[in-house]
């Protein structure tokens, strides 16, 4: 058995394309496509060279020495954070940009949370020349204005999305209504392994440079391509995707996912979608969502805006229902002060979606002699409001 | 005979109504199908409210929103349309989408609509795929019809595909477009009419999206079997209230 996806785009009992027939011409374009452009000879070499000469990878792999001393074991850090834009995020957009060249769309809209996505997005297409519309949430525009105005000066039309919570789940709504209504020109940059099939498998396929890079990585410093264990954060989880893509069928490596728990699990402000979601569909996905008992799908809860999305991508879904993934839920709290650790042991200030996966430690040991990598998808930066409001800095 | 097979051998052309139960208020469904049988509708589409309604324009999500804030439910629509069949005869269809019927349990759900007296079930969002694999069997010992759509993208094969697993009428989606997004057709609307018209489907088409008043409609069922109104109904009921919804109905088609 294989926790990658299946011919039908399915991960065990997660996935498939749940979409009103408006969307089945576009999708099943792609479908037919994807894996065929993505595997071209030509394809792979301009989007190695943009990666390596544009995003800056490969990205070094860190061992995070006075992190390791702290919590005896061996402390590997992937340094997405690195990359072009502040996060993991570009992987992706490069990715899709050169597919929608290839199946001549002119026009890229996206969905974004907190803006890291639409950044990456609108990024891309002024690297292309493409025409581009990114949907955010109404309430995140408000919250998240530094980002609007790096992709207004990147050249994107910001597009509010008014309905429903105005968060990360109403602008997707919204990208969804714009790709019904422009079925032809447009290609939608999903910036997480959520959505419709392939949309999962594609995000997860170009953020799979992550994991290649660190099997050769480790290769080098540690003289295996395994770690014992991969962690990352997951809100719908495109860094986790990529760091665990490689492991994914291997037993050697444990998979630890770590979830927003907000203020805590039972608050009613939580993102911790394993622990609280239910199977259902979100966004032309069958996978574990945060709803009622009606099947209405609720508002999810992180401190950080890039974890607090209802669902979680089906890989993710299927990783925690057969039990090959162990999942973390972390508070607002703890996040908060295990990125404020890593920054003073490390000399590195992580997002707060990063921040998450530091805070484990509290929850679980290690051996001494155990390699843990950790996916650090994405900078601090865009964060700094947050932690000076919370530590009052 | 399902209501619905058995009106579409009807003559006429069809104009069905397009509703989100629980809205304006929570209590109207009821009086709402009622007054929309009255006044000469055909068959009606009683729309099941979703937080997340992706397929739809302004008009609907904001009924949907306004009818979940009024505290609809599946379980409250199915206990409010108990007895329905005491007073309306014509066919009565749900849509939805098909995550909270899949809470409610799909099996239940089908076995409530068939309690009611429920003739068939719109869900967009459920492919005809997974319907075919998963779900096909519960319909039908439901007695239960189950409408796909198509749309002008759709290609004429997979329009075959479509028509041959098809019951009752294919919703023939207008344009590429989400509901109420626009008014009135072009030459392009009236190409797609020609080219399903001519490929003599085995079922009856039902053109929905873009109609709103006598023209639309006519222009719509020159080749089709009827034309479906909603986010134009819910305008008015928004403006209007449940009064003179016989004047809206009539504007559209005269009875027969």
């Amino acid at each position: 058995m294989s926790y990658n996806v299946d011919e039908k785009g399915y991960y065990g009992q997660f996935g498939g394309a749940f979409i009103p027939e408006m969307l089945y011409p576009n999708t099943d374009e792609l479908r037919r496509q994807y894996i065929e452009i993505m595997e071209a000879p030509d394809f792979q070499e301009e989007f190695r060279q943009l990666l390596r000469d544009y995003v800056g990878r490969p990205t070094p792999l860190y061992f995070a020495k006075r992190l390791s001393d702290t919590f005896n074991t061996k402390i590997y850090l992937k340094r997405e954070d690195l990359c072009h834009t502040g996060a993991h995020k570009v992987n992706n957009t490069i990715g899709q940009i050169l597919l929608a060249k290839r199946l001549g769309k002119n026009r890229i809209i996206a969905e974004t949370g907190a803006g890291q996505h639409g950044v990456a997005t609108a990024t891309v297409c002024a690297l292309m020349g493409i025409e581009c519309v990114v949907y955010m949430g109404e309430v995140d525009i408000a919250r998240q204005a530094p980002n609007v105005a790096r992709m207004k000066m990147l050249g994107a039309t910001v597009k509010p999305a008014t309905s429903g919570s105005r968060t990360l789940k109403d602008a997707t709504n919204e990208a969804i209504r714009d790709w019904i209504n422009n079925p032809v020109n447009t290609h939608y940059i999903i910036g997480s392994v959520v959505g419709p099939h392939p949309y999962p498998d594609m995000v997860a396929r170009f953020q799979s440079v992550i994991s290649e890079e660190v099997q050769q990585q480790l290769i080098e410093k540690e003289g295996t391509p395994n770690p014992d264990y991969v962690v990352a954060c997951v809100g719908g989880g495109s860094n986790a995707a990529g760091l665990y893509y490689h492991y994914l069928d291997n037993p050697e490596v444990g998979i630890i996912a770590v979830e927003a728990a907000g203020k805590g699990i039972h608050t009613g402000e939580s993102a911790a979608t394993s622990a609280l979601g239910k199977v259902g569909i979100i966004h032309g996905s069958k996978t574990l969502l945060m709803q009622t008992g009606d099947g209405q799908i609720t508002e999810p809860y992180s401190i950080s805006a890039g974890l607090d999305y209802p669902g979680v991508g089906p890989m993710h879904a299927n990783l925690y229902t057969s039990g090959r993934g162990e999942f973390i839920s972390i508070t607002d709290k703890e996040a908060m002060e295990a990125g404020l650790l890593v920054s003073k042991l490390e000399g590195i200030i992580p997002a707060i979606e990063t921040s998450h996966a530091f805070a484990i430690f509290d929850h679980r040991s290690f051996k001494p002699e155990d390699i843990v990598v950790f996916n650090l998808s994405g900078r601090g930066d865009k964060d700094l409001q947050t932690y000076i409001d919370y530590f009052k800095l | 005979m399902n209501r619905i097979t058995e009106k579409l051998k009807d003559g006429g052309k069809l104009l069905s109504i397009y509703f989100t139960a629980g809205y304006p208020q929570l209590e109207d469904t009821v009086s709402i199908i009622e007054e929309l049988e009255r006044s000469g509708v055909d068959m009606i589409e009683i729309g099941l409210p979703f937080s997340d309604p992706l397929a739809d324009g302004p008009t609907i999500q904001e009924s949907s929103t306004a009818a979940l804030r009024n505290g609809m439910s599946t379980a409250l629509l199915f206990e409010q349309l108990k007895g329905i069949r005491n007073s309306v005869k014509i066919p009565l269809i749900i849509m939805g989408y098909f995550n909270p019927v899949l809470q409610y349990g799909v099996e239940e759900f089908c076995l409530k609509c068939a309690e009611i007296g429920i003739d068939g079930l719109i869900l967009p969002d459920l492919p005809l795929d997974v319907y075919q694999e998963q779900y096909e069997e519960i319909f039908k010992k439901h007695g239960l019809l189950n409408m796909f759509l198509i749309t002008p993208q759709t290609s004429d094969e997979r329009i075959r595909q479509i028509d041959e697993a098809s019951e009752g009428f294919i919703y023939m989606v207008s344009s590429a477009s989400t509901t109420g997004a626009k008014s009135g057709f072009g030459p392009e609307q009236q190409q797609y009419f020609e080219r399903i018209g001519s490929m003599q489907l085995k079922h009856p088409q039902i053109v929905g999206f873009g109609i709103s008043n006598a023209e639309t409609f006519d222009q719509a069922t020159q080749r089709a079997k009827g034309a479906i109104i909603g986010s134009a109904f819910i305008k008015f009921l928004t403006r209007e209230g449940k009064k003179n919804i016989d004047k809206f109905i009539k504007s559209i088609k005269v009875p027969a």
